[in-house]
């Protein structure tokens, strides 16, 4: 990254603090976007889990603890850290769907709870001194990939052509989810069990199958937006390094609406106000430093008020059954 | 009717889970500790837990941060290792400072604990409340200010290492450059190490300045190393940190340009842009005041601690600080032991260039533990 913030100071027009910020934006708001599209994932099936931050922290310690510990050349290792991050991630989320769907706890209880269980005083800790994780930076990395030399075009150089594999990859997704969600049979299915899980089953869709893989589908989104913490921002492990990015990602569903489009826009533009009270400063900029970090919680404030009745919640589209547990005989 | 079920029932499974994890954690938590309770009983007579002397530590931030926490948890196992089978030294770590430090500590009390060290300017208040509320228990609170009979406050000099580091910034910088500071809170700790830091800078680097951004944390690697991208993105030619991971020195070695930890050693890490780092070492503190419990002899006081003392040291330093660079750094190293030198004093002037500290006169302890300005060449709002 500050490769990649040096390259557009050097030349002139990407010098601007606009750009800056944008390239920054993109940068710190893809781990996000990654989490928060699974989160999507998981609540369009009518599965709110709270787990977020806890499935974040465990990716992130699976990838840094591959990275330190797999042989063989270092793609296949990154490669081998994220497929780890996104099992870890959707374990997690398994065990979310086992008390929610089949056990049919309150969502919100046990979301919290595999938070705190994974969370950064919990288990993710205490793997990584059991493991000693910290005594090393990761030596395997994602770095930035100038695609095709266009990284030093103005302003589109920075900000799509140089940045990470990961980056690209949510792009990817993005597209895809979005044809799964409005295109494919699946996703109509799919979000005929969040709105209405009645009349899924009586249209031969299996609740339960539906709301066990996109929970876990999520899990696994969510484990790789863990793992770009230690492959990308911070190679060396320390405790709770996702920093409570997971309680973010779940507002920007709300933010988003529920769409994968305006969820990765959402993503960028917290990953963008993250960045932009310290870019000013850096600047001197005469700001409220406190204002401007305090700004992306302002804006999840606006918009949880905005859609908390549930006229609006539904005209946004969050899902009519999130939340709730389905149980046939309730019918 | 199916509401009144799922309303019984859901209950139940979390929270067998979170008793669960809560038995996990509290075995896994005391596991770094018994081995040292299991000495400590097998050394003092059977069963006898009234002659074991328990300390407690809080920390701010996990023990693995790569830094502050880090290093008093360093320390803490230094005094455990050397009060082997006389005390028993236990932590909880990633404490906020709030409510939750109170009952923490708190906890701890109703464990038994004779003592507790707290490493964080915000514990204080709740640490002087108990306190008063618990006579029998001795309070140490890390980069704290004031005293009570029961309530002593413990740091020491490291603005004195911290302005050898900033001698090592301004050499490896060209002729005015810039040295961006990532910084945690503009308080007055921070803001003196700051200063420290610049007064070393300018002494070989005479135009140079230090360009502060603040991150308004102790530790978030990630704002950490936001802020050291933020700065590189704005030109500096060198990374400083004062925050409690290494995040910064990480952003640094991405852009090539030279690193000033804190905290913590990151030479093998770094490679060729390491300079060095101001460290601190708790052992020999923590244990000599647990042993003082222990002998009954314990008294408040405000311990300042300095290199003569090896409260602070320098880390080893990278493989570009030339030979010349290290010789004034010994020097002035020896001139502070000696008390022949002493950075911060005058004339000092502020960033207004209003003289703040006359010539020749040196700023007392009271006066640096409340320095809220910016001394000339530091860029950036001491007040943010």
């Amino acid at each position: 990254m500050s490769g990649l913030l040096l390259a557009a100071s050097q030349s002139g027009v990407n010098d601007n603090l606009f750009v800056i910020i944008a390239v920054s934006g993109v940068f710190y708001g893809t781990p996000l976007a990654f989490a928060a599209l699974g989160e999507m994932l998981a609540e369009r099936s009518g599965v709110l889990n709270l787990g977020v931050e806890g499935m974040m922290l465990m990716g992130a310690l699976a990838a840094a603890w591959t990275s330190l510990n797999a042989g063989g050349p270092g793609w296949l290792v990154v490669l081998l850290a994220l497929l780890a991050a996104a099992v870890t991630g959707g374990l997690v989320a398994l065990l979310h769907a086992v008390l929610v769907v089949t056990f049919k706890v309150e969502q919100i209880i046990s979301g919290l709870a595999i938070t705190i269980l994974a969370g950064a005083a919990g288990l993710s800790s205490y793997l990584a001194s059991e493991w000693d994780l910290s005594r090393a930076p990761v030596p395997h990395r994602i770095e930035l990939f100038d695609v095709a030399g266009l990284a030093d075009l103005p302003v589109v150089g920075p900000l799509l052509f140089n940045q990470n594999l990961l980056t690209y990859l949510s792009w990817v997704l993005v597209a895809g989810l979005w044809w799964y969600l409005f295109r494919s049979r699946r996703g109509l299915h799919l979000r005929a069990v969040g709105e209405s899980p009645a009349t899924a089953d009586a249209m031969g869709v299996s609740v339960y199958s539906y709301r066990y893989t996109h929970t876990v589908a999520g899990g696994m989104l969510a484990g790789i937006g863990g793992a770009f913490f230690p492959l990308c921002i911070i190679p060396l492990w320390s405790d709770g390094v996702t920093g409570g990015r997971g309680w973010i990602a779940l507002a920007l569903v709300i933010f988003g609406f529920w769409r994968p489009e305006l969820i990765l826009l959402g993503a960028y533009l917290f990953g963008a106000f993250s960045s932009l009270g310290l870019t000013l400063q850096a600047r001197g900029i005469e700001v409220s430093t406190q204002l401007l970090d305090s700004l992306p919680y302002l804006m999840t404030i606006v918009v949880l008020v905005a859609v908390s009745s549930g006229r609006a919640r539904r005209r946004v589209g969050a899902p009519a059954a999130l939340g709730t547990p389905y149980e046939r005989e309730a019918r | 009717m199916t509401r009144s079920t799922t309303g019984r029932r859901p209950w139940l499974l979390p929270f067998v889970l979170l008793s669960a994890l809560a038995l996990l954690l509290g075995a896994c938590g005391s596991d770094d500790d018994s081995s040292d309770s299991d000495t400590t009983e097998a050394g003092a007579t059977d069963g006898a837990d009234g002659d074991v002397v328990k300390a407690g530590f809080i920390y701010i931030g996990p023990v693995n941060d790569g830094g502050w926490t880090q290093a008093h948890d360093e320390g803490r196992e230094a005094a455990a290792a050397a009060l082997e089978g006389e005390a028993e030294l236990i932590y909880k770590e990633n404490i906020p400072e709030g409510p939750e430090a109170t009952q923490a500590m708190q906890t701890m009390i109703d464990d038994g604990v004779k003592i507790i060290f707290a490493n964080s300017f915000g514990y204080g208040d709740a640490m002087k409340e108990l306190a008063a509320e618990n006579p029998d228990v001795k309070f140490e609170h890390a980069t704290g200010a004031g005293t009570l009979d029961n309530f002593a406050t413990y740091y020491g000099a490291a603005e004195d290492t911290i302005y050898l580091t900033g001698i090592a910034a301004g050499a490896a910088i060209p002729e005015g450059g810039t040295v961006g500071f990532v910084a945690p809170f503009p308080i007055p700790e921070v803001i003196r190490h700051i200063n420290a830091f610049q007064i070393g800078v300018a002494e070989v680097n005479p135009t140079a300045t230090t360009k502060v951004v603040w991150t308004n944390t102790w530790f978030d690697p990630t704002v950490e190393r936001q802020a050291a991208d933020s700065l590189i993105a704005d030109g500096v030619d060198a990374i400083a940190s004062g925050q409690d991971s290494p995040a910064s020195g990480e952003a640094a070695k991405a852009a090539d340009l030279p690193f000033v930890g804190y905290d913590s050693d990151q030479s093998e890490n770094l490679g060729d842009i390491w300079l060095t780092a101001s460290l601190y070492h708790w052992g020999d503190y923590y244990t000599e005041r647990i042993q003082a419990v222990i002998d009954g002899t314990w008294e408040t006081h405000e311990y300042w601690g300095g290199i003569h003392d090896g409260f602070v040291s320098l880390a080893p330093f990278g493989p570009t600080v030339t030979q010349e660079t290290k010789d004034l750094i010994a020097t002035r190293q020896q001139e502070l032991v000696d008390g022949d030198f002493y950075e911060l004093t005058g004339p000092l002037v502020d960033q207004d260039g209003t003289e703040r500290v006359a010539d020749g006169v040196k700023m007392t302890l009271p006066e640096i533990l409340a320095m809220d300005w910016f001394v000339e060449g530091v860029v950036g709002n001491p007040s943010a």
